[in-house]
C-alpha cells in the first residue's frame, strides 16, 4: 500500500504548488465572496438597528416579540417578503421592471467592495489587505458607481407604466444628482491634503490627526449630500410613504421592494465607511489600545446610528427646498470649501 | 500588463457577479415560493385603489431637464478638478491662478442662474 | 489576453449599438446606449487608462445618459408611436455609411501619438495633472468657456418666456 500513500503526498503537494502559484487570485476571490456575503448579511443587522433604535427615540420598544431583542425581526420579514406574490401589471416592461432593482443592489455592492477596513496584515506570508479591491482611484470609483446607482431609480419610474411611479422616478433622479455634485466637490477638498485617490492614502495620511477637524465644513457638506445621496431623512422624500403614492417603487412588491431598501441600506454603510474614511480617520485608533478593525467598525456604527438619530428627529424636507438647498446652498459652499482650502495650502 | 491591476478589477467584478448571483438567487427563490393568484385588478396601473384614466400625459415642470444639464456642466468642472487636486501640491503656482480662473468661470455661470432665478423653485 | 478582452468589450459595444438602433422602444434604445457607453469605458480600462475609464462612467454614463433619460421621462406620452417606413430612410442609411468609412480612414490614416508609458498608476494620474496644467492650459481654459456658453444655454432654454417666448 506504499503507492498510495506516495499518491496521496503527490496530490498534495500538487494541491498546496497550484494554490500557492494563483494564490493571489484565490485570496481576491475568497475576499470579494466574504465581501459580498458580509453586506448581504450586515443589512438585516442594520434593519434591526434601525427599527430598535426608532423605537427608543420615539418612546417605545422596537420588535422585542421575534427573539431576544427583536433579533430575529430582519429574518421574519425577510421570510414574509419572500412569500409575497409578484404582481406586475400588463403594461410594464417586464425586462426593465426586473432589472432595476437588480442595479441599485449591484452600483451598491459595488461600491462597497472597494471600501477598506483596515491595514493590511500578514497572514503566511501573505500581505493580505482588508479590502474587496485595492482600486488605485478609489474614491473616483466610489463616486462614478454611485452615479450608475440612480438608473435603478430612473429604470424603476420608467418601467412601471404609472404616472406616480414616473414622477416619483424623476424626482428621486433629480434629487439624486443634485447632492452629488455636493458629495463629490466636498470630498475634492480632502484630497488636497492627502494628495492621492486612493482610499488606503487618505487613512494614512490622518494618522496624527484625523481631517475632522481640519475641515469640519468638508465634513458637515460631506455628512449631509450623504445622507440626501442615500434618500435617507430628512431627505426621503422619494420613497415616503404619504407623498406620490410611495414613488418610484410604488408598482413593486415581494423582493423586489426588498431589493430598493437592501441597496438603500448597503448604500448607508458604504457612505457611512467613506465618512469614516475622509474624516474621521478610518481604523487609526489614537492611542485607545483596541484592534484598528473594531475601532473602524465603532465608528462606522456611530455613523449608522447618527443616520438613523436624523430620521427621528428632522421632519421630511419639501421637495422644492431640498432642491433649492442642494443647488443654491451646499453647491456655493462647497466650492467656497474647496477655494478656502486651496488658498491655505498654497500660502 | 500590470497583474495585481487586473486582479483588483477582477476581484471587483467577481464580488458584483456574486452578488447579482445572490440577487438572481432570492429573485428565483421569490418565483417559487409566492403565490400565484392572478386576477384582473393586478394587471391594471395603482392609482390609490381606482382606476387609472388618462394616458400619463401630465405636464412635467421644465425644471428636472435643467437641473440634469446643470449636473453634467458641474460633473465636467468636478472631472477636471479631480486631477488637479491631486497634484495640487506639485504644481507651480501659476497652476493655482489657471485653476482659479476655470472655477471663476463657472462660478460665474452659476451666479448667472442664480441671478435669472432657475435655481429657484425646483 | 488583452486582445481577447478587447474583442469582448468591442463586441459588447457592437452589439449594444446595434441594439440602440434597431429596437423600437426608447426606453429600451437609451439602455442600450448606455451599455455601450459603459463597454467603451471597459476598453479604457482594458488599455489600463482608469481615470478614463472612471470619467468615462462619471460623465457619459452618469450624466449625460441621465439627460437623455429625463428628456425621455419628461416627453413620455402614448408610447410606441408608429415607425414609419419609408424609402427615405435606406439613402440616410447609406449617406451615413458613407460618413462612417471616411472616419474610419481619417482614424487609419493619421499617425497617433503613443505617449509614453507610465508604469506606476498613482504616476500616471500625476502626469495627466502635470500635462494639464503645462502642456494643455489653453485647451483646458477654453474648456470652461465652453461649459459656461452650455450653462448660459441651458439657462435660455428653460427660462419661462418673459420677454415674449
Amino acid at each position: 500500500m506504499d503507492w498510495v500513500t506516495k499518491f496521496l503526498d503527490e496530490l498534495w503537494d500538487f494541491i498546496v504548488q497550484s494554490l500557492s502559484d494563483n494564490v493571489p487570485l484565490i485570496v481576491g476571490s475568497v475576499k470579494a465572496i466574504v465581501i459580498a456575503v458580509a453586506v448581504m448579511s450586515v443589512v438585516p443587522g442594520l434593519v434591526w438597528l434601525e427599527r430598535r433604535l426608532m423605537g427608543r427615540f420615539q418612546v417605545r420598544l422596537g420588535p422585542n416579540r421575534v427573539g431576544p431583542f427583536g433579533f430575529g425581526q430582519p429574518m421574519a420579514d425577510t421570510i414574509k417578503l419572500l412569500f409575497k406574490e409578484s404582481i406586475i401589471q400588463s403594461s410594464a416592461d417586464k425586462f426593465l421592471f426586473h432589472l432595476a432593482p437588480a442595479v441599485v443592489v449591484f452600483t451598491a455592492i459595488v461600491a462597497f467592495a472597494v471600501i477598506p477596513f483596515g491595514a493590511p496584515f500578514e497572514v503566511f506570508g501573505q500581505s493580505i489587505e482588508l479590502w474587496g479591491a485595492n482600486v488605485n482611484s478609489g474614491i473616483l470609483f466610489v463616486f462614478a458607481i454611485s452615479g450608475m446607482g440612480i438608473y435603478g431609480m430612473v429604470i424603476a419610474g420608467l418601467s412601471s407604466n404609472n404616472k406616480y411611479s414616473l414622477m416619483g422616478g424623476l424626482r428621486s433622479s433629480a434629487q439624486m444628482i443634485s447632492y452629488e455634485l455636493s458629495l463629490g466637490l466636498s470630498a475634492l477638498s480632502i484630497i488636497v491634503l492627502t494628495g492621492s485617490l486612493s482610499l488606503m492614502d487618505m487613512v494614512v495620511a490622518q494618522e496624527s490627526v484625523p481631517f475632522i477637524l481640519i475641515q469640519p465644513l468638508a465634513f458637515l457638506l460631506f455628512f449631509i449630500a450623504g445622507v440626501a445621496e442615500t434618500n435617507r431623512a430628512p431627505f426621503d422624500l422619494p420613497e415616503a410613504e404619504q407623498e406620490l403614492v410611495a414613488g418610484f417603487h410604488t408598482e413593486y412588491t415581494g423582493m423586489k421592494f426588498a431589493m430598493f431598501f437592501m441597496g438603500e441600506y448597503i448604500n448607508m454603510v458604504t457612505m457611512s465607511a467613506l465618512v469614516t474614511l475622509l474624516f474621521l480617520g478610518g481604523w487609526n485608533t489614537y492611542g485607545i489600545p483596541i484592534w484598528p478593525i473594531l475601532a473602524f467598525a465603532a465608528k462606522v456604527v456611530f455613523l449608522l446610528c447618527v443616520f438613523i438619530w436624523l430620521r427621528s428627529t428632522f421632519p421630511r424636507i419639501r421637495y422644492d427646498r431640498l432642491m433649492t438647498f442642494g443647488w443654491k446652498v451646499l453647491l456655493p459652499l462647497c466650492l467656497l470649501n474647496l477655494l478656502i482650502t486651496g488658498t491655505l495650502k498654497v500660502l | 500588463m500590470p497583474t495585481d491591476y487586473a486582479f483588483n478589477y477582477t476581484a471587483v467584478i467577481v464580488a458584483a457577479g456574486f452578488g447579482f448571483g445572490g440577487i438572481g438567487f432570492t429573485f428565483i427563490l421569490s418565483r417559487l415560493l409566492a403565490p400565484k393568484r392572478p386576477s384582473l385588478m393586478q394587471t391594471i396601473a395603482y392609482e390609490c385603489g381606482i382606476i387609472p384614466e388618462g394616458q400619463g400625459n401630465t405636464k412635467y415642470n421644465i425644471r428636472y431637464y435643467l437641473f440634469a444639464l446643470f449636473f453634467l456642466i458641474f460633473a465636467v468642472e468636478a472631472v477636471f478638478m479631480f486631477p488637479w487636486v491631486v497634484v495640487f501640491l506639485a504644481l507651480p503656482s501659476s497652476a493655482f491662478i489657471s485653476m482659479m480662473i476655470f472655477l471663476a468661470i463657472l462660478i460665474f455661470g452659476l451666479a448667472y442662474a442664480w441671478r435669472k432665478g432657475v435655481l429657484q423653485w425646483r | 489576453m488583452q486582445l481577447f478582452l478587447t474583442s469582448l468589450t468591442a463586441s459588447i459595444i457592437l452589439f449594444s449599438s446595434l441594439g440602440v438602433v434597431l429596437t423600437r422602444n426608447v426606453v429600451h434604445a437609451a439602455i442600450f446606449l448606455l451599455v455601450t457607453l459603459i463597454g467603451v469605458s471597459a476598453l479604457f480600462l482594458v488599455q489600463l487608462a482608469e481615470f478614463l475609464a472612471l470619467v468615462q462612467i462619471l460623465i457619459y454614463a452618469g450624466a449625460v445618459i441621465i439627460v437623455l433619460m429625463f428628456s425621455i421621462m419628461l416627453t413620455r406620452e402614448t408610447e410606441q408611436t408608429a415607425v414609419s417606413n419609408n424609402t427615405g430612410k435606406l439613402m440616410l442609411g447609406g449617406v451615413s455609411l458613407l460618413v462612417f468609412a471616411g472616419f474610419c480612414f481619417a482614424i487609419f490614416m493619421t499617425d497617433w501619438i503613443i505617449a509614453d508609458y507610465v508604469s506606476n498608476e498613482a504616476g500616471r494620474f500625476v502626469a495627466l495633472g502635470k500635462a494639464l496644467f503645462s502642456d494643455f492650459l489653453v485647451p483646458f481654459e477654453i474648456a470652461s468657456l465652453v461649459l459656461l456658453v452650455a450653462l448660459v444655454g441651458a439657462v435660455i432654454l428653460t427660462r419661462e418666456g418673459r420677454e415674449g417666448a
